[in-house]
């Protein structure tokens, strides 16, 4: 990359231009053109999917016109809505409403400059990553309230001050559970966390202790509240706010919001699985960087999509909490138990200042028993709903 | 004109044009989302001095907690577009007074101040350093400022607490 850039410079490309600029504007370049290569297709794909899974969940069909399964459904969308008219309500505030979208869009588009895709694949492995991670995200609080206030609707400004409420509320929770893997790591850096486990699932933060299993099922539900998604999906609720702040946008504005959401679900699975599920560790069965870069981009990206899966069934089979439920639960019960994980991973590394492995295998067993339960309890249901169950899934 | 020197004076033009309009604005949800602005600014500044730690608690905090507190606050009052924003209870001469005197001992601290340039930034971990401060030199002043938050945190318990008469 230097090099090429070195070449340009002689061959005269930039007469005048400082060597400093040039280095920047092509790293800027760069990393922006590969961020927006990855992360457009994986928001619209995953709109795609989400709409998929949900369908089968409902015996339903699902968008499968266009392309093969309707793989190509989301750049359909995006066309659509790029062609539609962009209506600012008369009584809005012009300039806030047209500025909401791009706040949100950044607050989340940023967090992808931390994610570490492989141990050479990031964009910046900041020292306060996680830190970093938190602070941007909350970009996002200040958008959709933006966007609630400018609509200048009644539907609006309650879905904005639902979210705001909410997200503020599961930040602590969220906040408290990835502190405890950052006691445990020793280090706030994401490549740091990811060094500090294997590739063997008991070498997972996430078997750590039984403090920190609990904190990734805190972390993963605070995480859904955050992102505004069902169960936790109240700002945008259809049956009582229309759809929430977002009521007033249409074409590409509506479709910046969305962009966000269903990006930002990956974001979610892709911070689970650098701090609890190892993140690009990979068993040592090549040299070859190129192939260990390859499939250290495929097991982070399998790992992290898991949870977007995981997300999207939960959506297809939850109802919607209540407003005061979703409070009780947030200051209730689950600030409370990320307390107790912060401060029980904290005597445990007192204890145990090397970790224990005994109780890391045992964390793990634990962890494969409940996800044999799990799967027994989901065949048996399948197995009894299968006479009503309209069992042909690709049309 | 070196690029570091550029984004700088992006920096700080943003943070004081972000405070010019939280000052001057008609509008107060103007002025409260232009704190937006100012804050991250000021952030930007952190990290150009080596203290991302900082920084990044600067945006957690006062973006993802006291702006979204000030922009509610701000979205539940009524007459937002015409807010009286000269106070009408002190007078212009007292103002004229305060300002001359804070500016003049401003100019004065800029001036007297060796102003030393950095040769290079070096982004090392600070966070730990700042942790090993907090518990051994500074652990007083930390305490108090937790006794502190802890009084306001009990403090908004009993006033929004709801009045139980037997």
């Amino acid at each position: 990359m230097q090099q090429l850039v070195d070449q340009l410079i002689q061959e005269g490309y930039f007469e005048g231009v400082p060597k400093d600029f040039v280095y920047t504007g092509f790293m800027v370049l760069v990393a922006l053109l590969v961020l927006s290569f990855f992360v457009a297709p994986l928001a619209g794909i995953t709109s795609w999917l989400e709409r998929r899974v949900w369908a089968r969940i409902q015996s339903r069909v699902g968008p499968n016109r266009v392309g093969p399964q309707g793989i190509l459904q989301w750049l359909a969308d995006g066309i659509k809505n790029l062609l539609k008219e962009d209506i600012i309500p008369t009584a809005a505030d012009k300039r806030l409403f047209a500025l909401a979208p791009y706040v949100v869009f950044v607050g989340f588009f940023a967090t992808f400059v931390v994610i570490p895709f492989g141990s050479q694949l990031i964009v910046a492995d900041l020292n306060i990553g996680i830190l970093y991670l938190l602070a941007i995200t909350s970009l996002v609080v200040v958008g959709i309230l933006m966007a609630g206030w400018s609509s200048n609707n009644k539907w609006s400004l309650l879905g904005g001050m639902r979210s705001a409420a909410q997200i503020v509320s599961y930040e602590i929770p969220a906040g408290l559970a990835l502190l405890t893997i950052v006691f445990a790591a020793g280090t706030l850096s994401m490549q740091g966390i990811i060094k500090a486990q294997g590739w063997a699932p008991w070498d997972w933060l996430l078997f750590y202790n039984p403090f920190t299993f609990a904190a990734f099922f805190l972390y993963f539900t605070a995480a859904l509240a955050e992102g505004n998604r069902t169960p936790f999906d109240i700002p945008e609720a259809e049956s009582e706010l229309v759809a929430g702040y977002v009521t007033e946008y249409s074409g590409m504005r509506f479709l910046f919001f969305f962009f966000a959401e269903w990006g930002n679900l990956y974001v979610i699975g892709a911070i689970a699985t650098t701090l609890f599920l190892g993140g690009w560790q990979i068993p040592p069965i090549t040299d070859h960087p190129v192939l260990v870069g390859i499939l250290q981009f495929i097991v982070f990206f399998l790992k992290a999509y898991l949870w977007v899966f995981v997300a999207m069934w939960v959506r297809g089979t939850l109802p919607r909490v209540r407003v005061d439920q979703l409070m009780s639960l947030c200051w209730k019960y689950m600030v409370p138990l990320s307390f107790i994980c912060l401060l029980g991973t904290a005597a445990w590394m007192v204890i145990w200042p090397q970790g224990n492995r005994v109780a890391s295998f045992v964390m793990f067993l634990i962890g494969v028993a409940i996800l044999g339960l799990f799967f027994r309890r989901v065949r048996f249901q399948i197995r009894h709903a299968q006479p009503v169950l309209y069992w042909k899934p690709y049309i | 004109m070196e690029i570091s020197a550029l984004v700088f004076y992006l920096l700080a033009a943003i943070t004081i044009g972000s405070a010019a309009i939280v000052a001057f604005s008609r509008n107060i949800v103007y002025s409260a989302f232009s704190l937006l602005g100012t804050f991250a600014g000021v952030a930007g500044i952190y990290v150009f001095l080596g203290a991302d730690f900082v920084a990044g608690v600067q945006i957690l905090i006062y973006v993802g907690g006291i702006l979204v507190l000030i922009l509610f606050a701000v979205m539940l009052t009524h007459r937002i577009a015409d807010v009286q924003i000269t106070n009408r209870s002190a007078g212009m001469i007292p103002a004229v007074v305060i300002i001359a005197v804070f500016l003049g001992l401003l100019i004065q601290s800029i001036r007297d101040t060796p102003w030393a340039k950095a040769k290079e930034i070096v982004y090392l971990p600070t966070t730990a350093a700042i942790g090993d401060f907090f518990l051994q030199h500074y652990l007083l002043p930390f305490e108090l400022a937790s006794l502190v938050l802890l009084a306001a945190l009990i403090g908004a318990v009993v006033l929004s607490r709801k009045e139980t008469k037997e």
